[in-house]
């Protein structure tokens, strides 16, 4: 377990740093980001951004400048260029709306993942298991923008029931809180509900036919016994890696889509306004934010994966 | 003479495939007395593991047609219902199939298992379900039980393996142990132990035996009467030394004795010829066109005069 640990936090280190040091040269390649432009402004005079250059140390040699950078985001005290406020407070400010809408959405997306995933395999072949089918490639395939235009429409304009967008604390207005996150939690669901209840089903139809379910039935088990315990148990092994990677993308600001539509100021949103502006410092530490936690809950999901799983041993 | 334990008369099972219907058993009868060991013997694909199966109603399913009666202690099975059978299962009926390298759940304990297989038929505490796993698997000769009760299926051996599917089975203490293809997983020492512990099992407990298996050596060694199964019929039966010694059919004699009797009798008749060709090419194949096998060989066999 302790050499287990050491790996992977050596091996955060080295992705901390790949993706670090490629999101800084992306943006050092990009025509027109120049940052001096963003701190002094379309309109500031050659002199000034001169000025800014050399304040800023962008006359710097270019490794010299990545470790500047990297030495203020750990201490914390990185700015943007943009805006000039501290880019950790920014993400601290906008991680809760974020959470929440990973987790809400997490709930929703395994429950009906695997509800359905369960009836389509039960159900194989027949009418039920087509339509879920159809379902869940609609599902897969609806792009978010669309279809979260589509229910603000229906349920924030047409029929008033939910508001059309923005976030409030949970602190603040409980019922607000869920009021305003149930059409985003929905929306950025569907994809994986799809994706989801097409695995399981599949896992739960190459199980179905193995030795031991067949034991399980020659012991007098009852059906529903069979499937949960045996079933179902087997196949939602491989659904962990699943979630534990989709899950951790989504804390690191991956729902950009869902969190712009409904406007839900959370990381991800952050993270579309700042690549707008060519906003080095919050790309740079949104990054590394989302590798950091998909590096971490990929080793939560290996510990799991030992403990679903007898017959794995950790070996990072 | 006592009543049959389980008397199967004209069973047929028929499955419908993409190629076709299949039809696996084809009328097949016999009974199995208390205390007796009865063998079903013949190739792959003769039908005899869906026997087996099908009388604890296993090969139910919407692809599969089944006829016949399967009586058990003068109760018929093949019309009960899945509540009635599950009750029967595992309490009554136990049985061990082939692989017991895939036939545990690999992620759970096997002492696990076999608890769940005695809370499924007994109402009582988990901790005497344990204490009666841990007895059981001692009972089939598994050193320190109670520690491997705690262990994966992947910890143990196949021997160790079929041994604890056999204490899973019996941890009920069942009427009727149906056994397929038991030993053809294991290699030869480990296969001589499994044997000798279904013989002793059948002798102190008075437990009858269903066994299935395509190997007359393991046959030899437990059977009291033995049933050989040749395309999903039963082409023969009798007591272990009718079979052995004084045998009607050609077929147990392998697929080259049969091929044998087919030539042999081509010299009689001209239909034996074609006969002996469309066997020696589906022996070739090993495993025959499954839909439309029965009525080839059946063909065969009558123009073979076998």
């Amino acid at each position: 377990m302790a050499r287990f640990l050491v790996r992977r936090i050596l091996a955060m280190i080295g992705v901390l740093f790949a993706i670090s040091v490629l999101t800084f040269l992306i943006f050092q390649a990009i025509p027109n980001g120049d940052p001096a432009v963003r701190l002094g402004g379309r309109t500031s005079t050659p002199e000034t951004r001169a000025a800014i250059r050399k304040d800023w140390g962008f006359d710097k040699p270019i490794y010299e400048q990545y470790a500047i950078t990297m030495k203020k985001i750990f201490t914390g005290t990185v700015v943007s260029y943009s805006q000039q406020v501290n880019v950790v407070d920014e993400i601290r400010r906008d991680l809760p709306a974020t959470l929440s809408l990973a987790i809400g959405s997490a709930v929703i997306w395994l429950g009906f993942g695997i509800l359905f995933g369960v009836i389509s395999a039960v159900k194989a072949g027949k009418l039920t298991d087509r339509s879920l089918t159809v379902l869940s490639l609609i599902g897969v395939s609806t792009p978010v923008f669309l279809l979260g235009a589509l229910v603000l429409y229906l349920f924030a304009y047409k029929i008033q029931i939910f508001p059309a967008g923005g976030y409030v604390p949970l602190t603040q207005d409980p019922s607000g809180w869920l009021t305003h996150l149930i059409l985003p939690w929905f929306v950025l669901s569907v994809l994986f509900i799809g994706f989801y209840s097409r695995v399981l089903r599949s896992n739960i139809l190459d199980t179905i036919n193995e030795d031991y379910v067949r034991t399980a039935r020659a012991k007098g088990l009852s059906e529903r016994r069979v499937l949960i315990h045996h079933v179902l148990r087997n196949s939602l092994i491989p659904i962990v890696s699943l979630f534990g990677l989709d899950f951790a993308a989504v804390i690191g600001g991956g729902a950009i889509l869902t969190e712009s539509v409904f406007n839900l100021q959370g990381v991800g949103q952050y993270a579309a306004n700042s690549i707008q502006q060519l906003d080095v410092p919050p790309v740079l530490v949104i990054t590394m934010f989302g590798a950091f936690f998909v590096v971490v809950l990929s080793a939560v999901v290996d510990i799991i994966y030992a403990i679903l799983d007898p017959r794995i041993r950790l070996s990072g | 003479m006592a009543q049959p334990l389980l008397e199967v008369e004209d069973l047929r099972v028929s499955f419908a495939t993409d190629q076709g219907t299949v039809q696996a058993v084809d009328g097949v009868s016999f009974h199995l007395n208390p205390g007796e060991v009865l063998s079903i013997v013949g190739e792959s694909g003769s039908g005899k593991s869906v026997t087996a199966m099908s009388i604890v109603g296993l090969t139910r399913g919407p692809n599969a047609r089944i006829s016949g009666s399967v009586r058990y202690q003068g109760k018929e099975l093949t019309t009960a219902s899945n509540e009635e059978l599950q009750a029967i299962r595992g309490d009554q009926i136990a049985m061990v199939f082939q692989d017991p390298m895939s036939s545990f759940n690999p992620v759970q304990k096997i002492g696990d298992q076999i608890i769940e297989a005695i809370l499924a038929h007994r109402d009582m505490p988990k901790d005497e379900a344990r204490a009666r796993a841990v007895d059981s698997l001692g009972s089939v000769g598994i050193p320190d039980p109670s520690t491997r009760a705690q262990h994966y299926p992947f910890e143990y051996s196949g021997g160790m393996r079929q041994r604890a599917m056999i204490a899973m089975a019996l941890a009920l203490e069942p009427a009727i142990l149906i056994a397929d293809e038991p030993t053809t997983a294991l290699d030869v020492t480990i296969q001589a132990q499994i044997l000798e512990l279904l013989k002793e099992l059948n002798a102190e407990r008075d437990l009858s035996v269903i066994l299935i298996t395509h190997d007359l050596g393991v046959v030899a060694e437990i059977a009291d009467r033995v049933h050989v199964m040749y395309a999903g019929q039963i082409v023969e039966g009798g007591t272990l030394d009718e079979i052995f010694y004084d045998p009607q059919q050609p077929v147990h004699v392998g697929a080259d004795g049969l091929i044998d009797a087919a030539r042999s009798a081509a010299a009689r008749s001209p239909a034996a010829d074609r006969g002996a060709a469309a066997l020696a090419d589906l022996a070739a194949r090993r495993l025959p066109l499954p839909a439309s096998l029965p009525a080839r060989v059946r063909q065969v066999r009558r123009a073979a005069g076998a």
